[in-house]
């Protein structure tokens, strides 16, 4: 069966090589890669698509915040007459998936595409801010999945070691019950965790960036929308482990689990 | 009218940027801070309505979740001071940059009809500080005098003003001419006032040129004079400097040394060309070297389908002035040659190499420098920007410290790529431009920034180095750029590439055209980023991120529409010619008609003298302490061994997915590494290792064998994580501190005999290892003099070397593995304690330095350890170099987590029987192994015939116990107290 994904490009976004192997690995057998302007240009139809990933990277340099600015280049681009952010809802409400992993989960955050409470899509509940750190780091962190939250590509997973590389990773709700509701919902599907440990932790540099309940990744309420800032798609082999040299480890890296989740998603619906 | 919107972080929440500024102004000034708040602000060079400004704030400016805004008035926000920060006018603003093309698509505003979008910094004090406290603060934390400007408010100055820092140039734009027939003392009046960097003889040789008869002839076709335009002259002073054409390298130089007279008919070809052609002659059929110091950057065979490319630069003097647009610069910049070499090729990753004095400096700092700290802080942030917003990695470096760096800081930029073996059928590593071919340029717009760059960079620091020699990189508009160049390249739109640096427009279209054979320039078409530039300016401005490319003329149609679909400008230039010479047009008039002979040969050769005598210098007498342990926990904390981890963790070292040997391993992830190991490309196991050697000590005593030490360490690098021996490729990287003999340089002759001796072992060494340096770069004017002060770097050679790992899965590190695993020393050790670490901390330099005795035996050595790593002997390797020994044994100790137990009476040494000196030795063409005790026996025979040393073995506890010479134990320590050590000075 056809099993098309289209991972965006352009304008500052730099992970896009290992996403499409992170694709090619798990078995979709149409990925695209477009810069946003072809998307835009309406040289790319996001109906052939069932998957749409932003990949993480410097979109717009993140000049004005991470994603900022291109949340704006998106709410305010237009295809044919019809603004891209109508494009992408309707590719949402059509049953497609959208990842967004750190700076794309920036992205989805700013344009309100995640938490989506109750499914109100482009309301900005939460944001992502500088680390309390106050600095960029890349480190390996340990991650713990809500086993149940309605994440389609955290299902089935448990505990999860994947690199950060952000500045701005630290989750922040509008408003003080924002982080409540996202938990109570099992909105947020991703956490930081302490080694061996299955409890969030607030706890540096466990949890890199100082996000409030240890959250790492939050997805909207149909679970088909999911952004995180660890890089799922920086972990594909063994040699990706930073102690690969000295543990046993499986040969495959574990950050294929959410892109195999999405495959099983598109296979079974 | 124009408008200004500011933002803050809402009130209740924390503002970790502040923080951070906060912690910095205590630890380097001492000033206690209550709170510390940093806010946006925005001047809108627009006329706009009251809604349009509430639409931008909620739809550009502000983030609701956590921010809040004032248009057109102050923000509410308690302060006791207020310092605001805001670029010079025509300095590059990023942040200004992408809120203007925001503006633009949120108003619907076609593309910079509009006027543009200037952004400050405005940081809001809590605290009991007096103005000239918080003055000193804006002058030594917040801003950068240079290209900054900063204003100091208290609660009751009158604080809010919206005034757009715009150019406002009235001269008038026009050529001027130059009369050349002028006495020498007015002709180097001419080349020093203007920034030309041109000796006598230069001058000379232009004055003569211009009074050639049929020149003149040619010229008054061209309805020019036979006096020389700016332009003209502009042109040969950037493509003469010593920065573009390495005169003192290619210098003819008279040599003595020890009586023995000698002629050297230049450096870079007897030595540097010799020995790769050299090489490449014995490799044969097995050559893997494609281009070699002819294009932008080297490029070596990868595999059978991808072509591995790579160079190394510096960015010195820009960064002394500005550390931060300096080094973001130099990454950016360097990005631009390997891109710009062949038909371009994709980044795979980034080295940085900074030589600093140290941050714990406490002398005066002389005029015009800024301190370490500083330096170091603002660099950093420089690479960190620069690389991680370009989506390359920052795989290898090195930190060096040394106070002499205080009047010129080193900045060392890499850059690796990948390029297609072919492009279309045709090998990509090619790339030539065609009569015909439009001149095209693509990327940024030219401003007045960085001009003289090039010729900047051939002096020495002085009170007249101009400001603006330093510019400001914007990686995302690179970036754009190269998305946009990768496509255009593989569709086959142009046929040659190459990045405007040094010289901007009249280096790039210069060198090009000796491609085709001539070029025809439309200066006045070229975009502008405001008014007011002079065209020699537009001809010279080193402004960032572009490219010029040769595009032939029926591809051009679809090169500017791809361009334009991908936001990137382009713009058609002109052409390429064969008529051979560079011509240059304003508005319809020639004002630039120069020979490419001429341009590119016509500068004389430079004579020089050097005389070597080696320096008097004895080994120094104290006694060997009985215990080590403090001298061993002293080494770890040296500025020049202890941990990088802070540095490290900002920079990208995993993007794009390829890292295998990480900057940091061990048990904790916190280990040392020897060289990085990146997986280029995701489909298949081969790899590449990248390592460096850096020992700027070792010129005190002798550069002949600084140079052995740095071709030997930088190889060993890659060797320890599993690079193929076979199957590598060098760059050398001269700093040096100026060598021609002057009133301002009396000792010219000894440092310019340091040169010499450092050249003679490159070619020694590299031959010997069979490592061909594939590209490298030379910056010779790393002196600081003002005011009778003067200052010179130590001769200090970068050499990076990079090499295949035909299978990445078989790559070793550093970090001892598993309690009970044999150790063992590869390589003979000797007394070699001169320039070490060890005397160092003692204050000493020495006489003994550390010598590549037998490099043949050398590299046979690694070839067997090579092949013992393909048999997966190895559990890990570390190689000797800092701190001997004995600091190899600390960290391989405690990045695994485990102790060990070492005899150093089974090691192979021979000199001075002193535990010190055996423990703290720098001999080179040394490695630490580890293996399991089922292997050992193997691995014995795999190394025999050479020196191998079991010297005891790893342990599950958390002790380092060395036995000395005598049987008696000299160091028993915890290594988790030697970790703490390390990490101390500069934090993770």
């Amino acid at each position: 069966m056809p099993l098309n994904a289209l991972v965006v490009t352009g304008h500052g976004i730099n992970c896009e090589t290992e996403t499409r192997r992170a694709l090619e690995i798990v078995g979709f057998n149409g990925i695209d890669l477009a810069h946003l302007n072809f998307i835009v240009g309406g040289e790319v139809d996001l109906r052939l698509y069932q998957f749409i990933v932003f990949p993480g990277g410097f979109m717009d340099g993140d000049d004005l915040g991470a994603a900022q600015a291109c949340a704006n280049r998106i709410r305010h681009s237009k295809i044919d007459g019809l603004n891209l952010i109508d494009s992408l809802l309707e590719f949402v409400t059509r049953g497609g998936l959208i990842l967004g992993i750190c700076n794309g989960f920036q992205l989805l955050a700013k344009l309100g595409l995640v938490p989506a409470f109750e499914s109100v899509y482009l309301e900005r509940d939460i944001s992502l801010t500088a680390n309390a750190s106050g600095r960029f780091e890349d480190r390996w962190v340990s991650l713990a999945v809500d086993k149940l939250s309605p994440c389609v590509f955290t299902s089935g997973l448990e505990n999860l070691y994947l690199p950060v590389r952000h500045g701005e990773g630290k989750i922040v709700g509008r408003g003080s019950e924002v982080i409540d509701k996202l938990v109570s919902s099992h909105q947020a599907a991703l956490y930081y965790t302490k080694p061996g440990e299955s409890d969030p932790t607030l706890e540096y540099p466990f949890n890199p960036n100082g996000s409030a309940h240890g959250v790492a990744g939050v997805c909207d309420p149909t679970g088909r929308i999911f952004g995180l800032m660890p890089h799922p798609e920086c972990y594909l082999d063994r040699t990706n482990h930073p102690r690969w040299t000295r543990e046993e480890l499986a040969e495959e890296g574990i950050g294929l689990g959410i892109f195999r989740n999405a495959k099983r998603y598109i296979v079974e619906s | 009218m124009t408008h200004r919107i500011d933002v803050c972080l809402k009130q209740v929440m924390t503002d970790p940027a502040g923080r951070r500024i906060a912690a910095r102004i205590e630890s380097d000034l001492g000033f206690k801070l209550d709170e510390l708040r940093v806010a946006d602000s925005f001047i809108i060079d627009m006329d706009l309505e009251r809604s349009e400004l509430e639409l931008l704030a909620k739809e550009v400016f502000v983030d609701p979740v956590i921010q809040e805004a004032a248009i057109d008035e102050p923000l509410n926000l308690p302060f006791d001071w207020i310092v605001e920060v805001g670029y010079r006018p025509g300095v590059t603003d990023n942040v200004g940059r992408t809120a203007r093309e925001a503006v633009e698509r949120t108003l619907n505003i076609s593309k910079r009809s509009g006027g543009g979008v200037y952004s400050r910094k405005i940081y809001f004090f809590r605290c009991q500080l007096e103005r000239d406290q918080i003055s000193a603060i804006a002058r030594d934390i917040l801003a950068n005098d240079l290209i900054q400007t900063s204003q100091v408010f208290s609660p009751t100055d009158h604080r809010y003003s919206i005034v757009a820092p715009v150019i406002t140039s009235r001269a008038e734009i026009k050529v001027n001419e130059i009369d050349l027939d002028q006495s020498d003392k007015e002709l180097l009046r001419i080349s020093q006032s203007g920034v030309l960097a041109l000796n006598i003889e230069e001058m000379k040789a232009i004055q003569a040129f211009f009074r050639d008869d049929s020149y003149i002839e040619r010229r008054k076709k061209y309805r020019l004079s036979q006096k020389i335009t700016d332009c003209e002259l502009e042109v040969l002073a950037q493509t003469w400097s010593e920065h573009c054409k390495h005169k003192i390298f290619n210098a003819i130089i008279d040599y003595e040394e020890d009586g023995a007279k000698s002629q050297i008919n230049s450096l870079f070809k007897s030595y540097v060309q010799r020995s790769t052609e050299d090489i490449r002659k014995k490799l044969g059929q097995h050559d893997y070297c494609l281009s070699v110091f002819k294009d932008n950057a080297g490029v070596i065979k990868f595999d059978d389908d991808w072509n591995l490319v790579i160079k190394v630069e510096t960015h010195n003097s820009p960064s002394a002035l500005d550390p931060y647009g300096g080094a973001l610069t130099g990454i950016v910049g360097v990005n631009r040659d390997p891109f710009g070499t062949g038909l371009g090729c994709r980044l795979i990753f980034n080295t940085d190499v900074f030589c600093f004095a140290p941050p714990d400096y406490s002398g005066s700092i002389p005029p015009r420098l800024l301190h370490p700290k500083r330096v170091f802080e603002g660099v950093r942030e420089g690479v960190e920007h620069g690389g991680n917003k370009s989506g390359i990695p920052t795989v290898n470096g090195a930190v060096v410290f040394d106070e002499r760096y205080l009047g010129k800081p080193l900045v060392y930029c890499g850059t690796g790529g990948l390029m297609p073996a072919k492009i279309n059928g045709k090998p990509a590593h090619i790339k030539k431009a065609n009569p015909g071919d439009r001149i095209v340029m693509t990327g940024g717009r030219i401003g007045k920034d960085g001009i003289h760059g090039a010729t900047f960079s051939s002096e020495e620091l002085h009170e007249g180095s101009p400001a603006t020699a330093v510019q400001i990189g914007d990686p995302i508009t690179q970036k754009r750029m190269t998305d946009f160049l990768l496509v255009a390249r593989d569709r086959g739109l142009y046929s040659s590439i190459t990045d405007n640096g040094a010289g901007g427009l009249s280096s790039s279209v210069g060198e090009m055209a000796q491609e085709s054979g001539g070029a025809r320039l439309l200066l006045d078409r070229a975009p502008l980023k405001y008014p007011g530039l002079q065209p020699w300016e537009i001809l010279l401005s080193e402004a960032q991120e572009r490219m010029t490319v040769a595009v032939p003329p029926e591809k051009l149609g679809e090169f500017l529409n791809l361009a334009e679909k991908l936001d990137v400008e382009a713009t058609d230039l002109g052409e390429f010619s064969d008529d051979g010479s560079f011509t240059v047009l304003w508005k319809d008039s020639t004002v630039v008609l120069l020979p490419l002979d001429f341009l590119h040969n016509g500068v004389p050769q430079m004579r020089l003298k050097a005389t070597w005598k080696a320096p008097s210098l004895n080994e120094p007498v104290f006694e060997c302490p009985s215990n080590l342990n403090h001298e061993l926990l002293g080494l770890m904390s040296r500025w020049n061994i202890c941990s990088k981890e802070r540095l490290i963790r900002q920079y990208d070292h995993e993007v794009q997915a390829g890292s295998v040997v990480k900057p940091l391993v061990g048990v904790d992830n916190d280990g040392p590494s020897d060289a990085a190991v990146q997986r280029p490309m995701l489909d298949r196991y081969v790899g590449v290792a990248i390592g460096c050697g850096i020992a700027p000590r070792y010129s005190d005593i002798d550069t002949y064998w600084m140079m052995a030490a740095v071709i030997d360490e930088a190889v060993r690098n890659i060797v320890s994580v599993g690079a193929n021996p076979d199957h590598m490729a060098g760059l050398d990287n001269f700093c040096w501190c100026d060598p021609v003999k002057s009133e301002k340089t009396p000792d010219g002759e000894y440092k310019l005999a340091q040169l010499v001796r450092a050249n003679k072992a490159l070619y020694d060494f590299c031959v010997a290892y069979q490592v061909p340096c594939i590209s490298g770069k030379d910056s010779m004017k790393n002196d600081y003099s003002i005011g009778g002060s003067k200052i010179s770097i130590p001769p200090t050679v970068l050499f990076t070397a990079v090499g295949v790992v035909p299978d990445v899965r078989q790559a070793v590190t550093a970090d001892f593995k598993k309690p009970g695993d044999l150790i063992y020393v590869l390589g003979v050790t000797r007394d070699e304690i001169g320039a070490s670490e060890y005397l160092a901390s003692k204050g000493f330099i020495g006489s003994n330095v550390p010598k590549v005795l037998d490099p043949e035996k050398a590299i046979k050595s690694y070839r067997a350890l090579y092949q013992a790593v393909r048999t997966g002997l190895a559990q890990s390797i570390h190689d000797l170099s800092d701190g001997g020994l004995g600091v190899a044994l600390a960290e391989s100790s405690f990045s695994g987590g485990l102790g060990a137990r070492i005899d150093l009476g089974k090691l192979s040494y021979h000199g001075v029987e002193r535990d010190d000196f055996v423990l703290f030795s720098e001999t080179p063409c040394r490695f630490l192994v580890s293996v399991k005790p089922a292997n050992g026996e193997f691995f014995e025979k795999c190394m025999e015939g050479f020196e191998l040393s079991r010297i005891g073995e790893t342990s599950s506890d958390f002790s380092l116990l060395v036995k000395g010479l005598s049987g008696s134990t000299i160091v028993d320590i915890d290594v988790r107290e030697l970790k703490k050590a390390w990490q101390a000075p500069l934090g993770t």
